[in-house]
Order: structure tokens, then C-alpha cells, then sequence
């Protein structure tokens, strides 16, 4: 394939450069976007039509993957290579074609019943083998495309068609499966939250190996409002941590921060009680995600108080690709490969 | 010391053991030393499903049968000519397929009360008379294995391990084999154990001895080297057959193999051997489960990998939906099924013909896909081949319907050379292919090519071709989602029509007397039994034809005209009569089903009585 070249994104170091300068409007598909109007989803499809030309990349080595659901029509919208698959196999399509094409930046699109319900297996393992893949988990809390069931993220009680007395269902919380799942990326961010949005998919990119990012994302038709807490202007700044490297944990308002009780466990504390040298900082880079997923515990399911926004945990471990193309190098360094004589073996006779 | 040497024109020989017992092992050794002799042979493993079932019981017991002869054969034999039976249960469990006169060796260390009882013999068979009629060896086979070994520094459990070495010895004495392979093997096998490989050689050569120095065996049997087609030999068994037809595609096709798997039996050597074979480019991944294994192969195959998923028939009921995905994507894929004995978990390490319809119809919607089946374990590695073209050409994934009996079986394999394998490269997709109105061009990822109905294969990273695909139903040509009721009846009889014009060699007859008014018909790994029984047939006078089917969807194109030259057609299969059903629907032939599910192939002998009755009838 194309010759490599040195980017800034370490993961797309092989991915050959795009020959120009481009721009969003390189990377949208002729095709007519067919979300429901006021769909959060239009939003996150601009925002990542945006960022693609930061990454500078050829963009038909840019590849997207998805499963079934509505999140997963985003493919046929993004002028790259792209496959809409079935529901909930994506991550492993993916791992298939980013494991035999390193050249290619691999995308996967989501949602939260296609991830987390009747593909949560393929999820973790994606995960805890970390091939190099991007994997944006656009949650609603609910079943979209099917007409409003509820979903693995959708709160306990919640009333819907086919919960009609409320979910009995204890839901999933993404980021804490993704810690638990030996992630080396968790992120999440706010569909309506542009520049963070932004920023969120660069700190992915730039990750070597696979990065999960859970996008709090609106259904204005079956679950409107279901992240409205996190979004508008009166409570979302005493309702949310902001997670920065490097920064203590507070709320975005700075009346609350994280501090670290004698028991070992994390505990929210007015920082004007405390003072702000008691505060966590936070540490993206930790080996140990225990912090990371005592983090992703601290929010209400219900409320959404306390709820971290950001990069959890990014921390280095070669990549399952990298650790695949090194095996077959060294294979290729230490043996024959005539096919006859592979095929004669060591046991032969002769008829003559 | 020479004993009379009798000449004989083929043996049926059976190991059978405890599961601990290394019967496979044995029976590898000997198939062989017996290859490497000149015999044709065909062999047939047949263990349990459990590692180790409790000692001593029936369930337990492992054998492993071996037919060799100085003529072309292509079953491993109906009834043995010797048993090997290494302790009660072994005996029991083969007894009744042993017939009268035949030579039983016995473990007699093994016959001990409790053994005996475990197994339900009220009394030892070995002295209430029950074996008269056979030529019984008694061997104290353990304890003589042990006394060999004095003076090696090995436990005592060690030292009765070697056991089955000293009945492999005895054996190679009595039917003239040859022995060095056997030592070398050792030699490679215990190489960093040398006390265990001094045992396991002694213990060889004492079996050896006792053969030579015993009066219990008077003669020593000879079965002279087959006459067999020039060319250079090797001992194949199945699977390994079939990984390297997938490596020889590969090279071939100049596409590198990526095999996405999940471990089942009994198609995981397929895995554990490509695995092994990196240096050709051949890529492994053990995926999370059945599901992930094909779609890593489908994302391969995107790509532009030669992508492969190897399963048996519960890991194809999960597959179904990804393989419906390649056939609406038409990317190239092929999905081997081993299959074994079903429904559900089933027979694991038995064999079966019942997956034929799962392959045909086992998806939702109209979703053709082409099936080959292999005959014989060396014809794996053709019948891979030519799943590979078949994929590769049309753009389609493609069953290869292997089963348990080809797969662990095992022939003398005349390897081919490398240059007569054919050209299977293929043509990427590199530049535009539609020209608008405007005069301007664009990629249409579903525009076809006019002969063979395939549409491009275009990789990721190829400039300007940049498109997406998908399960949704999609325009003819353009490839854009389409809810058009016209486009969809014409996407799916496109599809359709696609495989159908899948172009297959004609399905060839063996009738060598001409006059016959009977066709056999079977597919897959009932070649053997169906060609022995014709054989057999014929040789009592009764004209009969024979037909197999590698191909099975499409079928060739001969084939109705093939089926109306007969009055009966005949249709043998390990099932109920899935082919017999294809066969009565497509080409109204009142086709006569024969089955068996035993999980185990069919005898030649009863099959020759099945065509005695049809030839009598007409």
C-alpha cells in the first residue's frame, strides 16, 4: 500500500497524508442525511466533519464502521470508505480490517444498544485487546431506530413501550465497563458541546490503540431532554466534572471537588472546607485505573449530579496490531516460505 | 529367526484403548510407516468427545482404524481383520464389529476383576469361551512393557505408558514395517526426555522381539506396495489438507490469508496449522466467539485479504447473519464447516452430512451462496482451491463443507506441483467506472462486470473510490440505499443469478461396463464408501453408475441430463436427505434416498446390499 509517513498522531503514524489542504466540506458524502430533525446526531456528524482535516490524513485511508442502529447510518454520511454492518458486530469487522491494514484509520460508530446490549461482547474484547481503533458510542439511553424500547444505559424505572410498569434493568455505566473491560482510552463527552466534542475526538486519535469515547447524545423523538441536566446553562455547571490532566477534580461552577477520604474511597467536598491542595489531581496516565473508575462511579444515573466529563484514563500499551505485525516480522525473519516445500513436508515417498 | 511369510492383499487392522492410552498416537505411527511403504490406505480416528472419560469404561474407549491394501482403496474398511483392544472396555465396546476368525489382541494385564466389572463382564471373556471363535492373543502387554524397561530410570506409571509402543512393535513385526520412521519420530517427539525416549524405543523393539520369538503368532503377513500413479507421496490427513490448499490459494492469489476463528471441534487443527504459518503471510485470529471470528474475516476481506472463518455446524447457526452481510456487501469470504453429528452440541467428534441445507438456505432473505465439498482428506486441499476462486472471482463468500471423517482421515496424497496449481490473482478496483451526463466521472461500487455478474473489489486506500457499503438494500449500480421495490426485485435476482452462473466443471459418471440403469449419487465424504461399494457391485455382476458432487450449489450444469440417462437414482448420505430433497425439487428426479446417522461413515459392504436391491428393481 501507500508509503508511510510521520504524523502528529502517533496511532495514524502509518496512515499515509492527505496530498492537500482539506476541509469539512471534504468530508461529506452525497448523500442526504436522513436523522430526525433535531437528532444530536447531526451535530456530532458536524463536529467530526470538522475535526477530520486536523488529522491531515489521505482520506480514502480513513475508514468507517458501524453496527445497526441510528448512530450506525453514519457511515453513508462521511465521504470516506465505510461499511454499515449488522447489529453490534462492528468492533469486530473493525479489528479484522485495522489488524491486516495499518495504513488505515479506523473508526467505529455506536450506540448504546448496538455496543452495549447484543454486542457487548465484541465491545470488551475490542477493548482489552486494544486494536487500534477509534470507537464513538453515541448514548441516548434508548432504543431509537426500533421506535423507543429501553436500553442497557436507560435508568431503572424507565417507562417505555416495552416497559410499560418501568425497566427492571440495572443499567450499564459505559465508562466503568470500558475501565473495567482493561481499556487503555475512556472518554466521554457532550454531543452539543462542540469544542469539547473537538477535543475529545484529538485526544482519541492521538491514542495508540483502542479508544472509546461515549458521547451523551439527544433522541429528540423517543428520550428528548435525557441529558438536558448536563446541557443547560442554570445546572450544568454544578452538576458537572470537568476531568483534566494535571488539574483538580471540581465541578465545573469550583464549588466541589474530588478529595480522597482516609478509607482510600474518592469523596465530593466543598472546596471552600477543604481548600483547594486537598483536591485530586487528575491523572489521565495512571497505570492503576482504579481512580479512573472510582470517577466513573461518582455520578447519579438518575440525576446526573456528579457527572465527569473528559478523558478518564489514556495510558500506553502496545497495541494488539503492533504486537500481530512484529509476530508475523519475526515469523517472515525465521523461515522458509516455498509453498512446495511446505507441502512436501518431511515424509515422502516415490512411485515410479 | 524367519517365520512363514503369508501374502495378503489388504488388512484391516483397529487399535483400540483407554482415552490416556495413546491409540491415536499408535495409529498414526503405523498409518505412517505404512504410507512410507507403498500401501494405499484410508484411515479412520474415532474418539470421544470427553479429554478423558474415567478410566476403563466404554465411554472412555479411543480407537483409531486402519484399512491398507496392495490396490487402489478408498474406505477405511468395514470390518477389521485385528483388533488391538488394550483393555475390557476397548473389547466390549469393539467387539461386535469384529467378525468371526479374526485376530484379537488382548492386554491381558488390564482383564482384572475390577476392570472386568466396571464394564459389566460377569465373567472374563478371555476364559469363559465367548471368543472362541476368534484367534485370540493373549499378551500381557503392560506387564512385559514395565519388565522391558528394567534398568531405565523411569517411574512405573511411565514405564506402562510405553505399553502402546510395545504393541505398535508387534504389530510393525507382524505386518512388515518398517521401523525407522517410527524411531526418528520418537527421537523428535522426546527429544528433551531422553529417559522417556529410551523407554518408548526399548518398549518398541521388545514388541518387536516378542513378535519374532513368540509361537503364539506362527506367521508374519506381507501386504505388498499398491500400484499407484507416478509421483511423489506424502500421508494427508484432512484438515491439514485443507490448510494448506487455503495457504496455496493464498499464494496463488497473491492475496495474504487472514483466518478469523473460535476454536471447535473438530475444526480447530485448522486454526492450530495456519497458525503455524505466518512466514507465508498467513494471518491467525482467535477471535471472542463464532460471531467476531467471521467478522474479522469480513473486515479482512474489505480490506482485500483473502479472508477465511473455519467452524463447525453449531458455529455456522451464529455465523449465519455475517455471512448474509457478505452476500448483500459481495465480498469475497469462505466459511469452511466441518460438520459433525447435530443438532445442537451433538456428536462433536463424529461425523455428519446434516449441515447441506443450513449451508443452502441457513440465512434470512434471499441469500445464495456457493458450496463445495471436498471427498476425501487429500481432496481438501483441491476443494479449497477451488472455494477460493469460486470467492475470489464472484465476489461472494462460499461454503466449504468439509466433515469429521474427511477431516481426521487420512490417504496417500500425491503432491502436486506448485506451477500447475491454478492463477487464481484478481484484479483490485483502481479507477472510476461511470461517466455522468455532466462528463465528469465516479466510482459505482455495484456496477458488475457482464460475465461473472461480480462487482469491484475496491480496497480502502485507494485513491478516488471512496464509498460505502452496507446490509441495506442498495441501488443497482450506484450502490446508494434503495427502499425502490423494482431495484430490490432486481438486486435480489442478480444475486441470485450471479452464483447460478457461477461457472463449475460437469459433474463426470464412472460407469465403466456402459449398460448401467442405476446412478449412485453422493457429495462429499461419502465418496469412499459409495466407490468401494460400486466396486463391489460390480463385481458380482451388477452394472452401476456412479456420480459425486463437489459442487453443490451451483450444480454443474450436466447434471439434469446426467440424472435422466438412469432409470433410479440412488442418493446415500449421513442424514436424513437434504441432497435428495435439492436434488427432487430442482430437477423433479425421483431420486431414492439412502441415510444413516450413525456418526460414523458408511460400510461399503451394506451399501453394495442397498444397490443389489435398486439394480434387482429395475
Amino acid at each position: 500500500m501507500s508509503e508511510a509517513v510521520e504524523l502528529g498522531f502517533p496511532s495514524l503514524r502509518l496512515v499515509p497524508k492527505a496530498e492537500g489542504k482539506q476541509s469539512a466540506k471534504d468530508f461529506k458524502s452525497d448523500q442526504e442525511v436522513r436523522w430526525c430533525p433535531g437528532c444530536g446526531d447531526y451535530a456530532i456528524l458536524a463536529g467530526v466533519q470538522s475535526f477530520m482535516p486536523e488529522l491531515g490524513l489521505a482520506k480514502e485511508n480513513i475508514v468507517w464502521i458501524s453496527g445497526i442502529g441510528c448512530s450506525s447510518r453514519f457511515p453513508y454520511y462521511m465521504n470516506t470508505f465505510g461499511m454499515h454492518s449488522i447489529h453490534g458486530r462492528a468492533p469486530a469487522i473493525a479489528s479484522g480490517l485495522a489488524i491486516t491494514r495499518p495504513d488505515l484509520s479506523v473508526w467505529v460508530v455506536t450506540g448504546d444498544g448496538d455496543a452495549l446490549s447484543i454486542g457487548g461482547n465484541h465491545l470488551i474484547h475490542a477493548l482489552r485487546r486494544n486494536v487500534n481503533l477509534k470507537i464513538l458510542l453515541f448514548n441516548n439511553r434508548i432504543y431509537g431506530l426500533t421506535k423507543g424500547q429501553y436500553s442497557p444505559t436507560s435508568e431503572l424505572g424507565k417507562v417505555t413501550k416495552s416497559t410499560p410498569m418501568g425497566s427492571l434493568d440495572q443499567p450499564f455505566n459505559p465508562v466503568s465497563l470500558a475501565l473495567g473491560a482493561e481499556a487503555t482510552f475512556v472518554a466521554r463527552t457532550i454531543d452539543s458541546d462542540r469544542k469539547h466534542l473537538t477535543e475529545t475526538l484529538r485526544a482519541a486519535a492521538e491514542h495508540e490503540g483502542t479508544a472509546l469515547v461515549e458521547i451523551y447524545q439527544n433522541c429528540n423523538i423517543f428520550n428528548d431532554g435525557a441529558w438536558d441536566p448536563l446541557k443547560d446553562a442554570e445546572h450544568r455547571d454544578s452538576l458537572t466534572f470537568r476531568l483534566e490532566h494535571g488539574q483538580p477534580i471540581t465541578l465545573v461552577d469550583g464549588s466541589r471537588g474530588v478529595v480522597r477520604a482516609a478509607d482510600g474511597s474518592l469523596q465530593i467536598a466543598d472546596v471552600s472546607a477543604v481548600g483547594t491542595d486537598a483536591l485530586l489531581i487528575h491523572d489521565v496516565h495512571s497505570e492503576d485505573p482504579s481512580v479512573a473508575f472510582a470517577l466513573s462511579r461518582m455520578s447519579d444515573p438518575m440525576s446526573l449530579a456528579n457527572t465527569p466529563i473528559g478523558v478518564f484514563r489514556d495510558v500506553r500499551r502496545t497495541p494488539y496490531d503492533a504486537l500481530f505485525a512484529e509476530q508475523m516480522a519475526a515469523a517472515k525473519a525465521g523461515g522458509s516460505d516455498d509453498l512446495a516445500t511446505l507441502l512436501a513436508g518431511s515424509d515422502t515417498w516415490e512411485i515410479t | 529367526m524367519g517365520k512363514q511369510t503369508v501374502q495378503l492383499d489388504r488388512v484391516i487392522i483397529r487399535f483400540a484403548g483407554d482415552s490416556g492410552d495413546g491409540m491415536q498416537l499408535t495409529g498414526d505411527q503405523f498409518t505412517s510407516r505404512t504410507a512410507s511403504f507403498g500401501n494405499d490406505l484410508s484411515t479412520l480416528p474415532d474418539f470421544p468427545a470427553e479429554i478423558r472419560a474415567p478410566a476403563g469404561t466404554i465411554p472412555g474407549v479411543s480407537a483409531f482404524q486402519l484399512h491398507f491394501a496392495d490396490h487402489d482403496i478408498t474406505t477405511a474398511g468395514d470390518t477389521p481383520n485385528v483388533l488391538v483392544a488394550m483393555n475390557p472396555a476397548a473389547l466390549k465396546a469393539n467387539i461386535r464389529d469384529i467378525p468371526r476368525g479374526a485376530d484379537i489382541i488382548v492386554n491381558t494385564d488390564e482383564f482384572t476383576p475390577r476392570n472386568l466389572t466396571k464394564v459389566g463382564y460377569d465373567t472374563n471373556p478371555l476364559e469363559d469361551g465367548s471368543l472362541q471363535s476368534y484367534a485370540v492373543h493373549p499378551i500381557p502387554l503392560t506387564s512385559m512393557t514395565v519388565e522391558a524397561l528394567k534398568g531405565i530410570e523411569i517411574t512405573k506409571k511411565e514405564a506402562e505408558r510405553a505399553k502402546n509402543m510395545f504393541a505398535l512393535g508387534l504389530l510393525s513385526w507382524l505386518y512388515h514395517r518398517p521401523t525407522e520412521g517410527t524411531v526418528t519420530f520418537l527421537k523428535q517427539k522426546f527429544a528433551k526426555k531422553p529417559e522417556i525416549l529410551a523407554a518408548n524405543i526399548t518398549a518398541f523393539e521388545a514388541g518387536w522381539s516378542y513378535g519374532e520369538t513368540t509361537e503364539d503368532f506362527s506367521v508374519q503377513y506381507e501386504v505388498k506396495p499398491a500400484v499407484m500413479a507416478p509421483g511423489r507421496y506424502r500421508n494427508m490427513s484432512g484438515n491439514l489438507a485443507l490448510a494448506y490448499g487455503l495457504i496455496a490459494a493464498s499464494q496463488r492469489a497473491e492475496l495474504p490469508l487472514f483466518l478469523g476463528s473460535y476454536p471447535i471441534t473438530p475444526a480447530s487443527d485448522i486454526l492450530h496449522e495456519l497458525a503455524k504459518h505466518k512466514r507465508f503471510g498467513v494471518m491467525t485470529f482467535q477471535a471472542e466467539d463464532e460471531i467476531a471470528g467471521i467478522g474479522a474475516a469480513l473486515g479482512a476481506s474489505y480490506g482485500g485479504m483473502l479472508g477465511v472463518t473455519t467452524t463447525s455446524g453449531p458455529g455456522v447457526a451464529l455465523k449465519s447473519e455475517t455471512i448474509g452481510l457478505a452476500v448483500s456487501l459481495e465480498l469475497p469470504l469462505v466459511i469452511v464447516d466441518v460438520q459433525r453429528g447435530g443438532p445442537s452440541t451433538g456428536l462433536p467428534t463424529k461425523t455428519e452430512q446434516a449441515d447441506l441445507l443450513q449451508a443452502m438456505f441457513g440465512r434470512n432473505g434471499e441469500a445464495p451462496v456457493p458450496i463445495v465439498a471436498p471427498r476425501s482428506p487429500g481432496d481438501c486441499f483441491d476443494a479449497a482451491i477451488e472455494a477460493v476462486r469460486i470467492a475470489t472471482t464472484y465476489r461472494t463468500p462460499v461454503f466449504l463443507l468439509s466433515d469429521g471423517y474427511v477431516a481426521n482421515g487420512s490417504e496417500p496424497w500425491s503432491i502436486p506441483e506448485v506451477d500447475s496449481l491454478p492463477d487464481l490473482r484478481v484484479q483490485f478496483a483502481t479507477e472510476h467506472n461511470h461517466t455522468k451526463a455532466d462528463g465528469t466521472t465516479e466510482f459505482w461500487p455495484f456496477l458488475r462486470d457482464p460475465e461473472t455478474l461480480a462487482r469491484p473489489w475496491a480496497v480502502p486506500g485507494t485513491k478516488g473510490l471512496e464509498h460505502r457499503i452496507g446490509g441495506i438494500e442498495k441501488a443497482d449500480g450506484t450502490g446508494n440505499i434503495s427502499y425502490d421495490a423494482d431495484n430490490h426485485e432486481k438486486m435480489v435476482r442478480l444475486r441470485q443469478a450471479k452464483i447460478d452462473g457461477i461457472s463449475v466443471p460437469d459433474l463426470e459418471v464412472d460407469d465403466p461396463d456402459g449398460d448401467a440403469r442405476v446412478l449412485v449419487l453422493g457429495w462429499g465424504s461419502t465418496y469412499g464408501p459409495i466407490n468401494a461399494a460400486c466396486q463391489m457391485s460390480r463385481r458380482k455382476g451388477s452394472s452401476v453408475a456412479q456420480a459425486h458432487l463437489r459442487h453443490l450449489n451451483p450444480f454443474p450444469a450436466n447434471t439434469a441430463e446426467v440424472l435422466r440417462r438412469y432409470d433410479k437414482v440412488v442418493i446415500p448420505e449421513m442424514n436424513l436427505g437434504q441432497l435428495a430433497l435439492l436434488i427432487r425439487g430442482r430437477f423433479l428426479v425421483d431420486a431414492i434416498p439412502y441415510n444413516q446417522v450413525r456418526g460414523l461413515p458408511f460400510r461399503a459392504e451394506e451399501l453394495a446390499g442397498v444397490i443389489k436391491d435398486v439394480v434387482a428393481s429395475v
